[in-house]
This record gives C-alpha cells, sequence and structure tokens, in this order.
C-alpha cells in the first residue's frame, strides 16, 4: 500500500493544490478589503472554503491518470481489492493535498487576521476534517473516471457531499477563533470523516468495478 | 494449467459482440487471435482477464491467474524502470526483480527514468511487468504495436520462454510471431440478433 | 401474483397505459377545487393577509420534493439488488419532477417571505436544506445524462443516490447545528402544520392529495418515455447488428 501512495505521489502536480490554497488566501484580502475588522470574522470560513477547492482541484486525477496509461486495468486485475485500491488513492490524496494544507493554513491564518488560539483550531479542524474530503472526492472521482470530460461533473456531484465536512470543520475554527468551546464541532466533524472512512471505499470500489467494466 | 473457455458470449455497453465461443488451450502452447478491428478481440482479452463479466458461459481459471497487456502499459514516465518493476512486483507478492530485468535485457536501463525509454524499450518493460505477475496466463492485446521487426523477433522469443515455461499466452495481433500455438479467427463468433435475444 | 410482476416493462406499460390518464385527470380535478377553495373561499389570514394563501402550493410542493428523492432512493435499492429495469428508469424518471417539486417550493417560499420576513431569502435551516437538495438532483441528473451506457449509467446513479441520501440527512443535520451557531433564536421556522386553522387545512389537504395524484401522473409518465427510448434504443442496436 506504500509503495501505491508513492507512485501516485510521483504522479506529479499534486503540490499545485497547495499553491492554489495560497494563492486564493493572499487574493481575498483584494476582493474585500484589508481591515482586520472584516477580515478577521471571516478569515476560518474563507480558509476552509480555501482548502475545499484545492481539494477539490487535484480530485480528477486520482483515477483518470491510471485510467490513460493502462495501470487502472492492470491494478484492478492485481491481488488487492479494489476497497483497499481506493483507500490507498485517498490516502495518497490527503497526504499531497490535505496534510500540507492542513499545515500551511496555521500560518496563512496570520494573512487573514486570525486571532491567535484560532491558528491552531484551524489546522485542527483541517487535520481532521480533510481526510473526508479526499475520501468523498475519491468516491467522486471513481463515478466519473469512464467519462471523457468528468472534471466538471466531478466537481458538481463532489461539492454538495461536502456541505456537512465544511459546516463542521468551519464551526470548529469559528468558534476556536472566538475563543469559544469548539469540542462539539470538532467531535462531529471527527465522526464524519470515520463515517467516510468506514463507508466510502466500498462505495467507491463499487462505482470503479462498474466504471472499468 | 489448461485454459479452457466454454460457450463465452462477450460484449461491450450492453451489445454482445462475439457468442458462443469455446477453445482450449494447453500449457505451452499460444492461442492467437486475428480479426478486423473492432470485431470484439479486445473485449474477449478484458473477459479472460476478469475486466468485463461474460454476458455468458464461463472460463477456467478465473482471473487470479492471468496477467493481462493492454494498449498501454501503465508504467510511471516520473519513476525508474527498476521503480516501475519493484511497484508491480510489491502487489503481486514478488520480491525480486532481477529475473525479470534479466529475461528482457533491461538490466542496463534499470536507473532510466520510463518517460526516456524508447518505444521498443517500454514495451520490454511492460512485458517484464508480466513476469513479475507470477501469473502463468498472459492476455497480451497488440503486443508488437510500435516494435521495429528486430524488437517483435525480441518478443517473440520471449513469449517462446514463457510457453517453454508451461505458460500460456493468448494473443490478439495481425503479424506472425512464429509461436507454437493455434490461430483462432473470431469472425464466425461475431455475435448475431439471435445473441441479444 | 406478486408485486414484482410489475417490473416486467410490458406489463408495466399495460396497466399504466390507462392509469396514468387517469391520474392526471384526477390530479386536475384536485387540483382545481383545492386551489380554488383555498385561493377563493377561504379568509384572509388576520396577520399574513392573503399572502399566507401561497401555502396551496408551498406545502404540497416541498412535500413531494422530498418525497421524490425517497422514492428514487427506493427505486435505486430495488435495482442495485434485484435488477428491474423499470425501477432504474422509474428513478431517472422522478429526478427532473423532484428538482421541479424543489425549485416550486423554493420560488413560492420566496414569494411568501418577501412580504413576511421583508427579504426573498434567509439561510434558515429549512430554506438552506431544500437548496442543498436541490443541488443533490442537479449532480443525479447530470451524471445520468453523462453516461452513455444505460445499465452503467443506472448503477453508478444508484449508488451516487445511496451515498447521496445518506449525505442529504448528514447536511439536513449539520445545517441546523450551523445555523444555531450563527444566529441564536432568529428562527423563521413555519411550521405549518402545527398552526394552521381548519378553514385552511382542508384545502391544504385536497392540494396535497392532488400534488400526490399529479406527481405520481408525470412519474409514470416519464418512466413510460423512458422504457420507449429504452426500446428505440434496443432497435437501433440490433438494426446496427443486421447491417454488419
Amino acid at each position: 500500500m506504500r509503495d501505491l501512495a508513492l507512485a501516485v505521489r510521483s504522479g506529479g502536480g499534486f503540490g499545485l493544490g497547495l499553491v492554489f490554497f495560497l494563492i486564493v488566501t493572499v487574493l481575498v484580502p483584494f476582493g474585500v478589503g484589508p481591515e482586520t475588522a472584516r477580515l478577521a470574522p471571516i478569515a476560518p470560513g474563507i480558509l476552509w472554503v480555501g482548502a475545499l477547492l484545492a481539494c477539490l482541484l487535484s480530485l480528477d486525477r486520482i483515477f483518470a491518470l491510471d485510467r490513460e496509461d493502462g495501470a487502472l486495468d492492470l491494478l484492478a486485475t492485481a491481488p488487492i481489492p479494489l476497497e483497499g485500491l481506493t483507500l490507498a488513492k485517498a490516502a495518497a490524496h490527503w497526504l499531497t493535498t490535505g496534510l500540507p494544507i492542513s499545515i500551511a493554513a496555521a500560518p496563512l491564518g496570520v494573512f487573514l487576521s486570525l486571532p491567535w488560539p484560532g491558528h491552531l483550531w484551524l489546522s485542527l479542524s483541517l487535520l481532521v476534517g480533510t481526510p473526508a474530503l479526499s475520501l468523498i472526492g475519491c468516491f467522486g472521482a471513481a463515478l466519473t473516471v469512464g467519462l471523457r470530460r468528468g472534471g466538471l461533473l466531478l466537481s458538481v456531484l463532489v461539492l454538495p457531499l461536502y456541505i456537512p465536512t465544511l459546516v463542521f470543520g468551519a464551526d470548529v475554527a469559528r468558534r476556536g477563533a472566538e475563543g469559544l468551546d469548539a469540542a462539539t464541532p470538532l467531535a462531529l466533524l471527527g465522526a464524519v470523516t470515520l463515517g467516510c472512512l468506514a463507508g466510502l471505499p466500498f462505495a467507491a470500489a463499487a462505482a470503479l468495478r462498474v466504471s472499468l467494466r | 494449467m489448461t485454459l479452457v473457455a466454454r460457450e463465452l458470449t462477450v460484449g461491450r455497453g450492453g451489445l454482445p459482440i462475439l457468442a458462443r465461443l469455446s477453445f482450449t488451450v494447453e500449457p505451452g502452447r499460444a492461442l492467437i487471435l486475428r480479426g478486423p478491428n473492432g470485431s470484439g478481440k479486445t473485449t474477449l482479452l478484458r473477459t479472460l482477464s476478469g475486466l468485463q463479466a461474460p454476458y455468458e458461459g464461463e472460463v477456467e481459471p478465473g482471473p487470479e491467474a492471468v496477467a493481462y497487456g493492454g494498449h498501454r502499459d501503465g508504467m510511471k514516465g516520473q519513476m525508474t524502470v527498476a521503480e516501475n518493476l519493484s511497484f508491480w512486483a510489491g502487489l503481486h507478492g514478488v520480491r525480486d526483480i532481477e529475473p525479470a530485468l534479466r529475461a528482457f535485457d533491461l538490466q542496463r536501463l534499470e536507473d532510466r527514468l520510463a518517460q526516456h525509454l524508447s518505444a521498443g524499450q517500454g514495451r520490454r518493460l511492460g512485458l517484464a511487468r508480466l513476469l513479475v505477475t507470477g501469473r502463468s496466463i498472459w492476455c497480451l492485446d497488440e503486443p508488437t504495436v510500435s516494435l521495429d521487426a528486430e524488437n517483435t523477433g525480441r518478443f517473440a522469443d520471449m513469449v517462446r520462454g514463457h510457453l517453454a515455461g508451461g505458460g500460456i499466452a493468448v494473443i490478439a495481433t495481425h503479424i506472425d510471431l512464429g509461436l507454437d500455438g493455434d490461430t483462432l479467427d473470431v469472425r464466425p463468433y461475431k455475435a448475431t440478433l439471435e445473441a441479444l435475444e | 401474483m406478486s408485486i414484482w410482476s410489475f417490473a416486467n416493462p410490458t406489463r408495466f406499460m399495460a396497466v399504466t397505459a390507462r392509469l396514468t390518464p387517469a391520474l392526471g385527470a384526477l390530479a386536475a380535478v384536485l387540483l382545481v377545487i383545492g386551489l380554488g377553495w383555498g385561493f377563493f373561499f377561504t379568509p384572509d389570514d388576520y396577520r399574513q393577509g392573503a399572502t399566507v394563501k401561497i401555502i396551496y402550493l408551498h406545502v404540497p410542493a416541498a412535500l413531494f420534493a422530498i418525497n421524490a428523492w425517497f422514492m428514487m432512493l427506493v427505486a435505486s435499492l430495488i435495482w442495485l439488488i434485484r435488477r428491474h429495469h423499470v425501477s432504474a428508469l422509474a428513478a431517472r424518471a422522478a429526478a427532473p419532477v423532484g428538482i421541479t417539486m424543489t425549485l416550486i417550493a423554493l420560488v413560492t417560499g420566496a414569494v411568501w417571505g418577501q412580504p413576511m420576513w421583508g427579504t426573498w431569502w434567509a439561510w434558515d435551516p429549512r430554506l438552506t436544506s431544500f437548496l442543498i437538495l436541490c443541488l443533490f438532483y442537479v449532480g443525479y441528473i447530470a451524471l445520468w445524462e453523462a453516461i452513455e451506457d444505460p445499465d452503467t449509467a443506472a448503477d453508478l446513479t444508484s449508488v451516487l443516490c445511496l451515498v447521496g441520501s445518506v449525505f442529504a440527512v448528514l447536511s439536513r443535520y449539520a445545517v441546523n447545528f450551523w445555523n444555531q451557531g450563527l444566529h441564536q433564536g432568529a428562527s423563521l421556522s413555519l411550521d405549518t402544520e402545527e398552526n394552521v386553522a381548519d378553514v385552511f387545512y382542508y384545502p391544504l389537504l385536497v392540494c396535497i392529495g392532488g400534488f400526490a395524484a399529479l406527481f405520481v401522473a408525470l412519474v409514470l409518465l416519464r418512466t413510460r418515455t423512458e422504457i420507449r427510448v429504452r426500446r428505440l434504443h434496443a432497435l437501433r442496436l440490433r438494426e446496427r447488428m443486421a447491417d454488419a
């Protein structure tokens, strides 16, 4: 499984998600104005939406690259279950997108005048929440892998599924920044991620099986 | 291990393409599939490999004994030859890639990135992957595309070596490889209206 | 006779050939009575005035917006488990009806909300949930349209419907949570069933009945169309095979 993560990572282009995240964050003050009073309250939400879009950006590569060079057929005939394959793909996607974004989010919060303890809460919420984004995205990618122009459709399918994660995740960060108790949304966010982890690999593998045939 | 197909009907998108196909391939023999483009050779090979389910009939043994080689090799250009092979070897629980490298004369290219290989070298790498799967039945779809006469000859030698070791090869190809085996023209098995019922 | 015998397309077509127009007629009668009664023969609400009468469109539409998704979920499950083509096609047929109901509910809600709350749109949990439901419908329909092979499309959309249902419920709870968190107590909840008086209630029931008949009639009609499209598709395949 680790080889798989490695293989995907050397597939290249995944680091762009982080750069995208950075640029979006930097662009926001140009749109809404540089005042701290205006930036600080919306910072957690902006950073979460930015992270979500950055995740979305690299989703269509999850299976499409392997589909193009024929590796997906070979992986499907290899003696590993497709559930394991999708899990490994999601893990690889998270390692290359979710994890760096979670780490980068804390320093980026400074740009958006995020009040102090909020940085930690923001990183923590992203750390807990982004695996769910990768898993959901993996499912969406499995649904659309057989399509020639699946990229846009993938976003249409995946974004509504991101809503619960976004709601809970942004709420953790917001409450953390305002110094409120963030334990409840954090627990709910964790529950969403665990639920995705338990169920979605099966759904994604089922979709992949249909798409391949 | 003998490859047996009984009354096999295969197709794509709900439409049967080949119907009531039966054949037996003994160990050490090859089966060459012939037929014009779109006649169902690829679909048949994918069905034998378990990538899609047959509409009717059955194949023995199951897909866990079959190594599939499609039009594309599935090799990552950003990884070296050895890394690519090790990855597939690891997936199939094979540790040593040396024999595969040696068999396809890839030792000198071991540390070359796959994207810098010539077409013939790339094809050899793709075929070396078949060895590290440790599977005895090879299903190959147009394996000599992009190979010149010399490399085609080498490819034929490699398949001969596999057959000599008791392996089986089912190959869709237009050229005569001089292999020890039978030729199956798929045209007579073209699915007719009755197969749709 | 088992209920599954209706899963046979030929039988389904035969039965629905007469059932569909009958249901359509029933829907027309009920809606004319219900809406006429509601619009012209009920008093204006003492607080809301005549705007309250939009309830006769809003509530039934909202009800069947949700029911349509539920029907799609059941039909998808039946397709995945028993592989009845009629079931897959019925799920496909229900989606556009469902999204239309959702849009009616949203638009009438906005028209109602404008004079009442002074705004076309508020991020009330209910409104937001319907907006999300609308997005789910869009994704589902888009996936159906994008895939050429009908069985593949049916399989993938069914899986999407299953996963989507879980996430739709999850979103509903998330939205409740989120709204409470944002502005406490500023609830614009309009739980009509609980507080509407009898004089509004009976015409509302008639309207709901009318929408029910309309919904079933539309879904049957669309399913019949889908079956015909599939038959045409099969005929074309045969032709192609005969030519080749």
